[in-house]
């Protein structure tokens, strides 16, 4: 097998537009975006491809915070924005598509936004 | 400008396995805008890391989707072998394409089954799922599953194929490639067929790049995008290269799938003629600490299993991208504009896999 180099570079969320227009304009895909929460902050990556070369930024926000849509760059990309509202509650600003909540209906709002269990136990104690 | 209505369609309809809705915004028979909308069978499944460890997640990444699990379960396993740094046998490497394809003989099967049945070809349906049949005893046969495998896990795999098994296989294979050829002349040659899908649903190359369109979605617009190329399992050592079409249409994705029918059967063949000995697993001492996001060709396009670990046994987090959701955006570019007679055959066209999608 051969492993894959993977690049992440963390980057300051008001060059997060500049950064990823330019791997627009260098002719990079966009494979994924990604949010995960670590602590009281949100870490968001954005992936991209270029001739098999995998490179991701990551930008690191506080829980309340907003962030730029990157939807008018990548169109396809109101889908993650979308969701990562529904599931995280993350505020996206100017998306192209806003489903306002609506993409993906769950009966819990925000249910990734909080973990449920931390370290390790017995099943019944989860 | 003709008044718009709003039609509903979905979450149940008749081409649709899955639920999943969309408004359609319609001038008289002409789709003008599509808002889709998914969440009848979210079942947060990424959330489940917290709750099982993490050599146990695999039974859970492989239940992400009902046709395509093995490779779920395969990809979560290459990120925590990444991010621990094992160095899985050849054997294993070798053993995970096989299944991988046979995976994917089996999902595209199932499609063209299903799409065949969507133009009404019943015959063309039973025929495709008759050599569908072929392929899920097989996975049977070597794995103990038709459906869900379980044999993939963390460090290699937890069972191996003898080489007299691999030998009938082979055989095996001359028969079912025979038929299909057969069935793919009628899926590419016939009149009935053809009309149905040339100039339908089209995806332009640069949309398909824009709007994130992946596998046949994306090979079918000329976007030569395989996962397969980054060489992981045993890829990198394997003589292939990604089926493209060029039309963008309905029968360009139709003739995508046909055409990896008879490259994943050369793959399976190269894969036996080379397999090495050995063991098939390595034993996992530790806990994952640190991110990987792991990637392969699922039969619908580019799976992404990003996993972080925090040195505990449970992960941080799991976070599935799998094809279908990446290509919501494109079929919406495909169903702007085109007639309403078409959706039901454009949507399918995408294979979607809503379960899979909504996690």
């Amino acid at each position: 097998m051969k492993p894959e180099n993977q690049e992440l570079r963390l980057i300051d969320t008001a060059h997060l537009i500049g950064e990823v227009e330019d791997y627009r304009n260098k002719g990079h895909r966009l494979v994924n975006v990604s949010c995960t929460r670590a602590g009281e902050e949100f870490e968001i990556s954005y992936s991209f491809e270029l001739d098999l070369r995998f490179e991701n930024i990551r930008i690191i926000i506080p829980l309340d915070a907003d962030i730029p849509s990157i939807s008018g760059i990548y169109w396809g990309a109101f889908i993650y924005e979308n969701e990562m509202h529904d599931l995280f509650g993350v505020h996206v600003r100017g998306m192209n598509i806003d489903f306002k909540g609506n993409l993906i209906r769950t009966t819990v709002p925000y249910p990734f936004r909080n973990t449920s269990f931390k370290g390790e136990g017995p099943c019944q104690d989860r | 400008m003709s008044r718009q209505i709003v039609m509903p369609f979905g979450p149940q309809h008749p081409v649709l396995p899955e639920p999943i809705h969309l408004d359609l915004v319609l001038e008289d028979e002409t789709v003008v805008d599509v808002i889709p909308s998914i969440g009848y069978v979210h079942r947060g499944l990424e959330t489940l890391v917290e709750k099982r460890q993490f050599p146990e997640y695999v039974y859970i990444a492989e239940r992400t989707c009902g046709i395509c699990s093995f490779i779920h379960g395969m990809t979560y396993c290459q990120g925590i072998e990444r991010v621990m740094g094992l160095e899985v046998p050849e054997r294993a490497h070798y053993l995970r394409t096989i299944w991988s394809e046979y995976s994917r003989l089996h999902s595209h099967l199932l499609w063209l089954g299903l799409f065949a049945d969507s133009m009404g070809f019943e015959n063309l349906f039973m025929n495709a799922w008759k050599h569908r049949e072929f392929v899920l005893d097989v996975m049977e046969e070597t794995t103990g599953g038709r459906v869900i495998q379980g044999s993939c896990k963390v460090g290699g795999v937890r069972r191996d194929i003898d080489q007299e098994t691999l030998k009938k296989m082979e055989r095996d294979l001359k028969g079912f490639e025979k038929g299909l050829k057969e069935m793919a002349n009628v899926f590419l040659n016939d009149d009935s067929v053809a009309s149905r899908l040339r100039g339908v649903g089209v995806l332009s190359r640069n949309d398909a790049y824009v709007c994130g369109a992946v596998g046949p979605t994306g090979r079918g617009s000329g976007v030569p995008i395989d996962a397969r190329m980054t060489g992981y399992a045993a890829y990198g050592e394997l003589d292939f290269s990604p089926v493209v079409e060029q039309d963008g249409d309905c029968y360009a994705r139709c003739a995508v799938r046909v055409n990896e029918l008879f490259s994943s059967i050369e793959i399976i063949r190269q894969s036996i003629d080379r397999i090495p000995g050995g063991e098939i697993e390595v034993k996992v001492k530790g806990n994952p600490d640190g991110e990987y996001f792991s990637r392969s060709e699922q039969p619908r396009g580019e799976l992404v299993h990003y996993v972080k670990g925090n040195g505990t046994k449970y992960l941080a987090r799991s976070r599935i991208r799998t094809p279908t959701l990446t290509n919501i955006p494109p079929l919406v570019k495909m169903l702007q504009g085109c007639e309403l007679a078409d959706v039901p055959v454009i949507v399918l066209s995408i294979d979607p896999c809503i379960g899979c999608m909504e996690r």
